[in-house]
């Protein structure tokens, strides 16, 4: 089959891998019909998460059609289904609570004592995301195996096109618990940093959850205007100074809750931020949490800091005396994805939540490469991109058509 | 007489600094005293409520050579004793058990991955059986390998299961140095018996154990193996 494999730095190629095979009874084979290329994909293109090794297929937000199932899959052939992108055994301590996302059994023995060292307990698996987290193949690809189909796959009905329910993989629900995070109350103002996908998601989420107010910052004119779209109060950072505004737009309290949609690669020429820049890149430090210590500083005393923003390890500079004294409390953590599939279906279902606006570009899967390059440099231009497998590539048409002429 | 008081106070920090480091020396040589008598230079006994196998070298109950781990699995103790007494199915979440004959009630014959590409075989016999609590095995005098080992199945706060614990002694097939090469090899007990655990672990809450195995453009790899 043909896949997205990554091999260093900035470098992810198209190749062709053998075909997955059922392993386990709860396995199921997928056909990918949609995958889109994630936020957190670009921590991966920019090398900023260890353990990836080279030839790893990426790729954790996808649907497609069941194909092969193994004799314990609940699913059956044909079906068409989302898979969350985190893999949970829906069995553990962890998967009993709905923090699937934590979920103890996925993260495979074999690999499972890198992230209990580096995290002081092992990490849950996800698909296409280093040997941190499993080191399981991922869904920019033809076929994908997925392990535990009988609790991860949402199986989605026809009337729903593919991108409306692309989704809730992953940044649908990280929007959505971002803001759940952020433990709304009548009358809030919230603030989101960062509107990319999973902020955009955050807004709409907080508007639906009855935020009264959201405020919304980042610095592509495009992203902002999606967010004024939804109903966002916009910053542009390059024009104000977002602590002092967010002050004089709350009447001095600061927002009631800040989410941060940014992680660990923050944007922005402050001196922190260039400080931290220079030692990520000369590998003295991952995090470039500029956005997380603006936040501190602008929640209101006794507020709430919700982080769906990826971290990867040890940040400086923490304004960790500003958290404690301003009695701010933190939620944070990567997606419990399956326990918001099915409500969230449901609100796409009754045309509560749009899913859509934000796609820029579709492309097949052939030039996902290209696309990388773009999702990294075009930010402003490429807000979301779905991969296709079934979408001619136009420059084999091309290359057909000179072949043709010729 | 500014500049005089200046000279003044900062020998006066040149000293406060000796101070405080004299303190400091003493600090040190009291606490490393305290740690080993009590504070009237009797010895103490040490108080912790952990098991054997965490105790720092120095202390009472320290021994050399012994590997635990502890996994909490949710399933009831029973069941889950019953699955390790069948030793024949050690194989299906023991990455180095190659097999185990099953001798008679209580004596068996595993066969083991060793570094290396070779295997060693040692017969144990059962020394502790107790139904849903605890196993206990040792090695007969002649095996090539010395170990004993016990699993407790202990019960977990209501509705979590049971708490998992593998104790073993072993004594490396060629010293320290082959010890070195085990753990160079990831065959090292320590980092086996915690694998082995979350395997079985594994199997008994979702009826499989866990693998990554799928595809990836390393041509050494296939879909169907797992990969480290």
């Amino acid at each position: 089959m043909r896949a997205l494999t990554w091999h260093g730095r900035h470098d992810v190629r198209v190749e062709t891998v053998p075909d997955p095979e059922i392993v386990n009874p709860r396995d199921a084979i997928l056909r990918v019909t949609s995958t889109a290329i994630c936020g957190s994909d670009l921590h991966l293109y920019d090398g900023y998460i260890p353990t990836l090794r080279v030839g790893d297929v990426l790729g954790h937000e996808f649907m497609g059609e069941v194909v092969e199932t193994g004799p314990k899959s609940s699913l059956h052939k044909g079906q068409r289904v989302v898979v969350p992108f985190t893999i949970s055994c829906g069995d553990c301590f962890f998967c009993k609570k709905q923090q699937f996302s934590a979920c103890d059994n996925s993260n495979p023995a074999e690999t499972f004592d890198a992230s209990r060292l580096l995290m002081g307990h092992p990490m849950g698996a996800a698909f296409g995301y280093a040997h941190l987290t499993g080191g399981y193949a991922g869904g920019q690809a033809e076929y994908v195996r997925v392990p535990y189909s009988d609790v991860g796959p949402i199986v989605v009905p026809d009337h729903l096109e593919d991108d409306q329910v692309l989704f809730l993989s992953d940044i649908l629900p990280t929007g959505w618990m971002g803001a759940e995070n952020a433990e709304i109350e009548e009358g809030d103002t919230i603030a989101v940093w960062g509107c990319g996908p999973v902020g955009l998601f955050a807004i709409q989420s907080a508007l639906i959850m009855g935020a009264h107010r959201v405020i919304a910052i980042d610095h592509y004119p495009h992203r902002l205007e999606l967010a004024k779209r939804l109903g966002a109060e916009i910053l542009d950072y390059r024009e104000v100074d977002v602590r002092e505004a967010l002050d004089e737009m709350t009447g001095g309290i600061g927002p009631d809750a800040c989410i941060d949609c940014v992680g660990m690669e923050s944007h922005g020429l402050t001196i922190d931020n260039i400080a931290d820049t220079l030692k990520a890149h000369t590998f003295l430090g991952t995090e470039r949490p500029h956005a997380l210590r603006q936040m501190i500083l602008a929640c209101r005393k006794g507020g709430r800091l919700s982080i769906p923003g990826v971290y990867g390890g040890f940040a400086d500079k923490f304004p960790l005396g500003q958290l404690m004294e301003k009695g701010l409390s933190v939620k944070s953590g990567q997606t419990h994805v399956q326990k918001y599939t099915k409500p969230l279906l449901d609100l796409i279902e009754q045309g509560k939540i749009d899913t859509t606006f934000l796609i820029s570009h579709h492309a097949p899967l052939e030039q996902a490469a290209e696309m990388y390059a773009h999702w990294h440099d075009d930010q402003d231009e490429y807000t979301k991109i779905v991969l296709k497998t079934d979408m001619a590539t136009p420059k084999q048409d091309q290359k057909e058509q000179q072949h043709e002429l010729a | 007489m500014a500049s005089n008081s200046r000279n003044e106070s900062s020998g006066n920090a040149q000293l406060a600094i000796i101070g405080a480091g004299l303190a400091a020396a003493a600090g040190t040589a009291a606490f490393l005293l305290a740690k080993r008598t009590g504070s009237g230079g009797v010895p103490v006994e040490n108080v912790s409520d952990a098991p054997r196998h965490v105790w720092r070298r120095g202390t009472d109950r320290y021994e050399a050579d012994i590997v635990g781990n502890t996994v909490l699995i949710g399933k009831p103790a029973q069941e889950l004793y019953e699955q390790w007494r069948d030793f024949a199915k050690f194989p299906t979440f023991m990455d180095n058990v190659e097999q185990v004959d099953v001798l008679d009630g209580k004596r068996s014959r595993w066969t083991i991955k060793a570094p290396a590409g070779t295997s060693v075989e040692l017969i144990t016999t059962i020394t502790d059986d107790q139904p849903g609590e605890i196993i206990a095995w040792k090695s007969e005098p002649d095996s090539e390998i010395k170990t004993d080992g016990k699993v407790e199945f202990i019960p977990a706060a209501p509705g979590r299961g049971t708490m998992v614990r593998l104790t073993m002694h072993y004594d490396p097939p060629a010293g320290i140095f082959g010890k070195g090469v085990a753990k160079l090899l990831q065959r090292e007990p320590n980092i086996q018996a915690r694998r082995d655990l979350k395997r079985f672990k594994s199997l008994m809450e979702t009826g499989e154990v866990a693998t990554n195995a799928s595809p990836s453009g390393r041509k050494s790899e296939t879909p169907t193996e797992a990969r480290i």
